[in-house]
């Protein structure tokens, strides 16, 4: 269907591409993978004429093509359902779907009816009831997320490029895609599927591409490799596998909640209900939950960003109080979130490193009064260090490094403040296999260190990987606790899913 | 490297280039431009500007927006004239309390600073939208202003408080020596101090600011009230240049100060921008205002070439912004 040929694509001089030749034959699902940086987006927007600019061919249908655009690409036929949601929130569902592509009545005016039933019925086939009025706004991530595939589907394309469509959504609605997927293939259509998830992948693909610093590794079949095959082609090594060590776990309580609740701020009924743990200093504890099953608002109770909760208690480091009122009094206390959206909560894409991870500790860089250049440019220096940072300067501003070296910012920027408990919610979304594993080290370090820590993760390997004990949420509500050896993805998916 | 770095340079360059250039054709075309009269002259009309711009420029980084400062200026002059023609009535005792031109002039501030902070308190506690907070407030410190004046122009105000806005030190008009003092403080505070940093991490994004522990409220807060400050000590300046409080002063001044701002190449989407890029910002204003008015173009044409400048040093600021991405 569209095959390319030495395509090469330079940003300033770094090449971002490489001589990449790749077929992508029809009626098949191709996994695209490799790590943060690979050239994965930069192939993908080449595809989908976001870039027009490149060296090289690409034949699309036996003929050389060139688009001027995402939208000639898209009219010929090639569409690409990107990782971020392009859905303007006050409009609703429908017009959201027919933005730009709107059917009209005969009269020229909008044909609303129409609409309507087209819209119907392709949500239908992603399996989502939805109130199509409803401005995007009120809609869960996952459900956006949905929309976004709707979208792509409205345009008959031949050829459907798919950016980690299942970063934001659940089980069920991943079963929906699934299905989706299937009937594309049989329809003789080239499927494009990018993800970090290696079940999903070995459950989709026909075909695997990998790509490593701008150029294919090996495109071949899915049936012939294992998951640690495709990962060690990915990263260029092997990883190897961690041995947990727990005698960095304590019996010294340093968070303690009991029976927390929280109301809905808008709905009638509870956020959280009813929450009670503890964690122990040098514990990770992992917090696993479907979306919407409150982990996100559990964290965020409990660094002040929520509210008073309409009850419960709450000890911290062994001292009896009442829950943190803003996040301000949590970092003075010692307990530090790391938020799940780094670039919407955890950065300032427009300062640099520097100001970035200095941010939280900016009272103790002062001199009287006056910021203290050099003590913030050690502080900086050396987490920059600890953290294994890939940055050209600490002047450099956050939004140019890759998703792995921006978490770490983040993580320093909270590690700067010395938390006697580290949250973290998502701490790997979105980034390569390799930044994940110095992630991981990175908590493990520092629970060693004493910290408790909570990690909240909808993967449930990475939980695996690191967790020494595992909450299982559902609905506001911890369903289970599992010892990490105890739990097995069976039993803890089941503590996840409502009741039927 | 070094070819990009020049071109930076270069850029950063751009708005005094085109202030050279400015002077250079004003220059051409009148005489009267490059005197020693003129040009100071110029240099004290823009002082006013400055010091609310500066304010303005604050406000902006953060994300916000102020049309009250005009008002305020004329609120905070009235109640400096005020306090020094007449002194102050204290309700329930029936006495005359009088102030020294210090203290007026300390009250006048301080009204400015209250009107500012009652703006930052209904930003950030009402979480009204700062341009329909600060607009209101526009129309309600000019009626304030008109209750307290009941619409007359006070004026008599004494010579060592005439003496602020007409009179020279060193050499120099003492309003110029008091916009610099504001521009080096300003500087200052935003390059070397924990709040200014925090009004550039709240402007670029407000929600990490805040789950990096800082006290956004309270940051924007004080910036409010800061800008209601520097509108007053502006109001003080004109108050006393014309030796007289005009119940009806800074009308308009918002949309100056804002445009110094603009030009000067802070985003008016927060998070980025430098203070003395609004001073420079204010001269070209103050410049075209002179040379407008000196080439004899109808005041009529002055508005639209004031417009023109504007969208222009916006454009350009732009397609700079653009390319560095």
């Amino acid at each position: 269907m569209v095959s390319l040929r030495n395509i090469t694509k330079q940003f300033n001089g770094v090449y971002a591409l490489r001589d990449v030749n790749i077929e992508f034959p029809p009626a098949k699902v191709i996994a695209l993978v490799g790590e943060n940086g690979a050239g994965k987006s930069t192939l993908m927007n080449i595809l989908s004429g976001v870039y027009p600019d490149y060296e090289g061919e690409l034949m699309y249908k036996g003929e050389v093509v060139q688009f001027q655009g995402p939208r000639d690409a898209q009219d010929r036929g090639i569409t690409i359902i990107h990782q971020e949601l392009n859905l303007i929130p006050y409009l609703s569902v429908v017009e959201n779907i027919f933005l730009g592509r709107e059917l009209m009545t005969p009269w020229g005016a909008l044909d609303t009816p129409k609409m309507k039933n087209v819209a119907k019925e392709l949500l239908s086939r992603l399996k989502l009831a939805l109130d199509l009025d409803a401005p995007v706004s009120q809609l869960k991530v996952g459900e956006c997320q949905l929309i976004e595939i709707a979208k792509a589907l409205l345009v008959e394309s031949d050829v459907v490029i798919m950016d980690e469509p299942t970063s934001a959504i659940s089980e069920s609605e991943v079963c929906a895609l699934y299905d989706i997927i299937a009937d594309l293939k049989a329809s003789g259509k080239t499927v494009v599927y990018i993800s970090h998830k290696m079940k999903e992948l070995f459950t989709l693909a026909d075909e695997y591409v990998v790509l490593r610093d701008g150029q294919v590794v090996k495109q071949g079949v899915m049936a012939e490799v294992d998951e640690q095959q495709l990962v060690n082609m990915m990263v260029g090594r092997a990883l190897a596998e961690r041995v947990k060590c727990q005698d960095r776990i304590t019996d010294a309580t340093v968070l303690h909640v009991n029976n927390l609740s929280l109301t809905h701020p808008v709905k009638e009924g509870l956020l959280l209900e009813n929450l009670s743990f503890d964690l122990c200093k040098g514990e990770i504890l992992g917090v696993f939950g479907l979306m919407g099953a409150g982990r996100t608002e559990l964290l965020e109770t409990l660094f002040g960003l929520r509210g008073k909760p309409s009850s419960g208690s709450f000890s911290f480091d062994e001292q009896d109080m009442a829950f943190f009122t803003s996040p301000n009094q949590a970092l003075r206390y010692g307990l530090a979130l790391v938020p799940e959206d780094r670039k919407g909560d955890g950065l300032v894409l427009g300062m640099n490193v520097r100001a970035n991870l200095s941010l939280s500790v900016l009272s103790s860089l002062e001199n009287l009064g006056v910021l203290a250049d050099v003590q913030e440019k050690e502080l900086c220096q050396q987490y920059v260090e600890r953290l294994r940072i890939k940055t050209a300067t600490d002047q450099q501003y956050v939004g140019n490094l890759s998703g792995g070296n921006q978490q770490k910012v983040v993580l320093a920027k909270y590690l700067a403040t010395k938390p006697k408990v580290l949250m973290l919610d998502e701490p790997t979304r979105g980034i390569d296999v390799y930044a994940k594993q110095e992630i991981y080290d990175l908590i493990r370090e520092q629970a060693a260190l004493g910290l408790g820590v909570m990690v909240v993760s909808s993967e449930l390997p990475e939980l695996f990987a690191i967790a020494d004990r595992i909450l299982v949420m559902c609905d506001g509500r911890i369903t289970k606790q599992f010892k990490t050896e105890e739990a097995t993805e069976e039993t803890i998916l089941q503590a996840a899913l409502p009741d039927q | 490297m070094s070819m990009t770095s020049y071109k930076k340079q270069l850029q950063q360059l751009q708005p005094l280039i085109a202030l050279f250039l400015l002077c250079l054709i004003i220059a051409i075309f009148s005489d009267r431009f490059m005197t020693v009269t003129n040009l100071w002259n110029v240099m004290r009309q823009i002082s006013v500007n400055i010091c609310i711009a500066v304010g303005m420029t604050l406000v902006i980084i953060s994300a916000g927006i102020d049309l009250s400062v005009g008002s305020v200026l004329a609120f905070a002059g009235a109640v400096t004239a005020s306090f020094l023609s007449m002194g102050m009535e204290l309700p329930f005792f029936g006495v005359y309390v009088g102030f020294t031109t210090l203290g007026a002039i300390l009250m006048g501030i301080t009204m400015g600073g209250v009107l500012g902070l009652v703006n930052g308190w209904v930003i950030t506690y009402f979480k009204v939208q700062p341009f329909v907070a600060t607009l209101a407030m526009l129309t309600i410190a000019r009626g304030l202003t008109m209750l307290w004046t009941q619409g007359y122009p006070i004026s008599s105000l004494g010579a060592p408080f005439a003496h602020l806005g007409t009179g020279w030190f060193l050499g120099v008009p003492i309003p110029v020596w008091i916009a610099a003092i504001v521009t080096v403080l300003a500087v200052f505070v935003m390059r070397k101090t924990r709040f200014g940093r925090y009004i550039y991490a709240i402007g670029g994004n407000e929600r990490a600011a805040r789950l990096s522990g800082i006290k956004v409220n309270q940051v924007k807060t004080l910036v409010y009230m800061l800008a209601g400050m520097l509108a007053a000590v502006g109001g003080i300046l004109v108050t006393s240049r014309l030796d007289s409080a005009q119940p009806n002063a800074g009308m308009g001044y918002e949309l100056d100060a804002i445009a110094a701002v603009v030009i000067g190449g802070t985003s008016l989407s927060g998070g980025r921008g430098l203070i003395m890029g609004t001073v420079l910002g204010a001269v070209i204003i103050g410049v075209l205002n002179n040379g407008l008015v000196l080439l004899g173009v109808s005041p009529f044409w002055q508005q639209v070439v004031k417009g023109m400048v504007i969208l222009i040093a916006v454009i350009i600021d732009r397609s700079q912004h653009k390319e560095k991405k």
